[in-house]
């Protein structure tokens, strides 16, 4: 149909330009490895770990992409949400399983308002809704430091434990000590292949939720998002309930980042009680894009990939800078410089994408001429 | 043909009116069940309106609802929204596309009305989560493309379809709706090839045999004759012709289509300029604007003359000057003065010795919170540096505040502008006055060539003459050649010397000002130069 052959050679670079982010990756980590002396078992175990703890968290970004939406920053919502679960389990002393499970549990209505919320003022803020959520997400985290440090412990919302009080009387101290529920779903079901432990229990509820994803995009809610996410214009034409199905897209994502915040704490067993939130919604927006999705478009391969390449920089990234330069500092500089990076790059290089896409309309006019006169 | 003794729609006496301003009057037609009707005008002759009147569009609610009556079946019927019509068996297909790109035909087709399977979670969560049956929205699209008899592949995504199948899949889709009784088609074949065309036409058919009335409306006049039963004209909101489509031909059509009174005939200019003196070329211009795409424009421009670019909404012509001054992404060549031009860059045409009066005078032309002095003076002052003082051999420049109220001044009076004075903003200006202040900005510039577009939109009729008149003067005593963009046809015909037709982002024919209005009608409507016998006398420069 196009006019416009392609060679091989520009085929290959056509590739490249629309992976430039996981091939830049790629190129990272090839050079990273053999500078930081790890052995592939420790890289993998370590990989397997990562992608234990942070796969449920990055998948929850899909869903209102398929709306349109974009990148949901607004996930720092459902993490403060996990994290309010976690500090109350941990206050009545519920551990093990039954106390992700209660986590999870009492996340949910929270979940669920917050995101409500956060979807009707995105609705409002249609086309902007990356800024605006990250926006969102830096006030809300006001109103959760409202409530962990002066609300719990006070009469309103009693917190016996003294282990997790502020020795001042109210509020949660800085570290919440998850040792209840540390690793009980990772040790659940954990075999050993080749040395590396593999939490199966773990793998297990990442794979439902990966069928979950599969098997919702062929629901009528699926269907309705991603013709939203098309064009809303078409959609209401036909009948669908746009708005709507804008909230409820960010509601599941909402509730599933609080679940996948239980599953990434209880891996680390401690909680960072005003801090964990704030960063992993940019970790998880910046893995997804390194392994290859855009704004507009993201698979649960994205989500794999992405992990993968992201958290193996950060591996072997503060060895290889000790190595090279002797300073182990570089990691940590990384880790933040690249997650800037990445999103900065991937949210102009979805622009100039889509520009070239246009100008491709031009080269089509002029090619139109020529066929004519041949 | 099933009859039955109502008709299954009647429209009768449908007027309508904008804030007082009438676009409908008095209309009254009917439509039997299995019959098409052809329904042509000029671009706001009303055909929309009414349109939007039977779909019970939001925008007639809003301005006052409509006076009349509609009549399904012989039962008066209120539409409050489109969806209103559709359960009563009546779809549209608009003439924008309105399909998912990422969507296969068969998704697009049945959109929203999906055949749904339970499962366990939508038993909990409500109907919602219930998955799609895929195999029988397939069925279901097959169906409804069989029904139109087209080639279609139900599994081809949108984006990846010629423009004729994105046409059939929208047709298909208010088809797949069961109950569909009257189906209104935009100008479906606007887009497409002949043979797509000519498939569409018969798929008409075959639905006009199976009981479904197909309301049509195209500018392509043949298709109109090809098919249709009977065929309305309307003409400034009000039914011209109600004629059996057999006993008239395009050329009548036409006529009915555009004849006004030909009181301007007197004015008509004859150019007195050197024919060879070529100051502007252009040659395979095309231009990605939206909405006004140009493919293939080569046009050559006498100096001294005013050239009109004509034809209908859509076609191009707004494309030639935006594009030519670098407004849209734009390719091939424009040479003016034995000088090439680079495209896309709108600084390179305003250097050359042009100026351009956008059609967007509130976006591009003017700077409305500023004063008239500043609007009338500020391009000249960018470009050229008049009405500067330099000092210290221009390294330090200052504006001249009193050449600068010289020259508005003078451009007030001259174009009879009305406002306050001279430093009175531009936003509180009136439509009219707006457009003779963008006039005087590209006046400031001192051009040796004005584009002007669509100079006389949303002005009312006085105004409209002062600003003609003023074109019209400029380009006779500075002896500016002018190139005027224009939907309105005797506006064209009234103050220029030659008039090009754009049809289809292509020039269609070239033709003196004062050739006979059908002429014009039938190459706005695509016919080429040679079916229109006089066209060649203008066209060959």
């Amino acid at each position: 149909m196009s006019p416009l052959k392609e060679t091989n050679w520009q085929k290959v670079l056509h590739f490249l330009e629309n992976n430039t982010v996981p091939v830049l990756f790629l190129v990272i980590c090839a050079i990273g490895i053999p500078l930081s002396g790890y052995s592939a078992s420790y890289l993998a175990q370590e990989v397997v770990v990562r992608i234990s703890r942070n796969a449920f968290l990055i998948i929850a970004l899909l869903i209102p992409i398929m709306a349109g939406m974009g990148l949901n920053f607004g996930m720092t919502l459902g993490a403060m949400a996990g994290q309010i679960g976690l500090i109350l389990i941990s206050d009545w002393g519920i551990v093990g399983i039954p106390g992700m499970v209660l986590a999870m549990i009492i996340s949910t209505p929270i979940s669920m308002l917050l995101g409500w919320g956060c979807g009707k003022l995105l609705n409002m803020a249609k086309g902007r809704e990356m800024v605006t959520s990250y926006i969102i997400a830096f006030f809300m985290n006001g109103v959760y430091q409202l409530v962990v440090l002066y609300i719990m412990g006070t009469k309103f919302l009693p917190i016996r434990s003294s282990s997790l009080v502020l020795p001042r009387g109210y509020g949660i101290r800085n570290t919440v000590n998850l040792i209840g529920i540390r690793k009980s779903l990772d040790n659940l079901l954990a075999v050993k292949v080749f040395g590396i432990s593999l939490p199966l229990a773990t793998f297990a509820v990442i794979a439902l939720l990966c069928i979950f994803v599969v098997w919702f995009r062929r629901t009528k809610l699926g269907q309705d998002m991603l013709a939203v996410g098309q064009d809303m214009e078409v959609a209401r034409d036909a009948g669908i309930r746009v708005e709507h199905t804008r909230i409820v897209s960010i509601v599941i994502s909402t509730v599933l980042a609080g679940y996948g915040m239980v599953i990434y704490l209880s891996n680390i067993g401690t909680l960072n009680t005003y801090n964990s939130h704030s960063q992993i919604g940019m970790f998880s927006v910046a893995a997804l894009l390194v392994g290859g999705a855009s704004v507009s478009k993201a698979n649960i391969g994205n989500v794999f990939l992405g992990v993968t390449l992201f958290h193996l920089m950060f591996i072997v990234s503060p060895m290889a800078g000790k190595n090279l330069i002797g300073q182990a500092q570089l990691g940590e500089y990384f880790r933040v410089f690249v997650s800037y990076g990445v999103i900065t790059m991937s949210l102009v290089l979805y622009e100039v994408r889509k520009r070239r896409e246009k100008s491709r309309v031009g080269r089509e006019l002029a090619a139109g001429q020529t066929a004519e006169e041949a | 043909m099933k009859q039955s003794d109502a008709p299954l729609l009647e429209m009768k006496n449908i007027s309508k009116d904008f804030f007082g301003n009438q676009v409908l009057t008095d209309v009254n037609f009917s439509l039997r069940p299995g019959e098409i009707l052809g329904l042509v005008g000029e671009n706001g002759a009303g055909k929309s309106t009414l349109m939007k009147i039977l779909f019970g569009m939001d925008v007639i609610h809003e301005t006052g609802g409509y006076g009349g009556q509609v009549l399904i079946d012989g039962k008066e019927v209120h539409f409050l929204t489109p969806f209103d019509a559709l359960a009563m068996g009546i779809g549209m297909v608009h003439q924008e596309f309105s399909l998912l790109p990422d969507f296969t035909a068969a998704e697009n087709i049945v959109l929203n009305r999906e055949p749904l399977r339970r499962n366990v979670l939508s038993e909990v969560f409500g109907e919602r989560m219930d998955t799609l049956d895929r195999k029988t929205m397939h069925e279901q699209a097959i169906a409804a493309i069989q029904r139109l008899g087209v080639a279609l592949d139900p599994d081809m995504p949108v984006s990846e379809m010629p423009v004729g199948h994105k046409q059939f899949t929208e047709i298909a889709r208010e088809l797949s709706k069961s109950s569909i009784r009257l189906l209104v088609l935009d100008e479906p074949t606007a887009v497409l090839t002949e043979q797509e065309a000519d498939s569409l036409l018969q798929a008409m058919r075959r639905l006009s045999s199976a009981g479904i009335a197909v309301i049509f409306i195209s500018h392509r006049l043949q298709e109109i004759v090809d098919v249709c039963d009977t065929l309305l004209v309307m003409r400034d909101g009000k039914i011209i012709k109600d004629v059996s489509a057999k006993e008239a031909d395009t050329r009548q059509i036409a006529k009915w289509m555009v004849g006004r009174d030909v009181s301007l005939e007197s004015s008509h200019r004859q150019f007195a300029g050197d024919d060879d003196d070529i100051v502007l070329s252009m040659k395979n211009l095309w231009v990605d604007m939206p909405g006004e795409t140009v493919r293939d424009v080569s046009l050559d421009v006498r100096r001294g003359e005013i050239l009109g670019i004509g034809g209908l909404a859509g076609q191009g012509k707004l494309g030639i000057p935006n594009g030519a001054m670098g407004l849209f992404p734009a390719g091939g060549r424009v040479v003016f003065e034995g000088k090439e031009i680079a495209l896309n860059n709108p600084r390179n045409f305003l250097d050359s010795g042009m100026a351009f009066v956008s059609e967007d005078r509130r976006g591009v032309g003017l700077l409305l919170d500023e004063s008239l002095e500043w609007n009338i003076t500020f391009t000249a002052m960018q470009v050229q540096d008049k009405f500067l003082r330099k000092f210290l051999g221009g390294l330090l420049k200052w504006r001249d505040q009193n050449s600068i109220e010289a020259v508005t001044d003078k451009y007030v009076r001259q174009l009879e502008i009305r406002c306050t004075g001279t430093k009175q903003r531009a936003k509180e200006l009136s439509g009219g006055n707006q457009q003779k202040v963008c006039l005087a900005k590209a006046f400031a510039v001192e051009p040796k060539l004005l584009f002007v577009s669509e100079p006389t939109r949303g002005i009312d009729i006085g105004a409209k003459g002062l600003v003609l008149q003023a074109l019209r003067e400029y380009n006779e005593q500075a002896g500016t050649t002018i190139v005027m963009v224009s939907s309105e046809l005797e506006e064209l015909r009234s103050i220029c010397d030659r008039i090009a037709i754009v049809s289809d982002g292509r020039i269609s024919g070239i033709l003196p000002a004062r050739s006979d209005s059908a002429e014009f009608g039938l190459l706005m409507l695509g016919a080429s130069g040679e079916q229109v016998p006089n066209a060649q006398s203008g066209a060959d420069v």
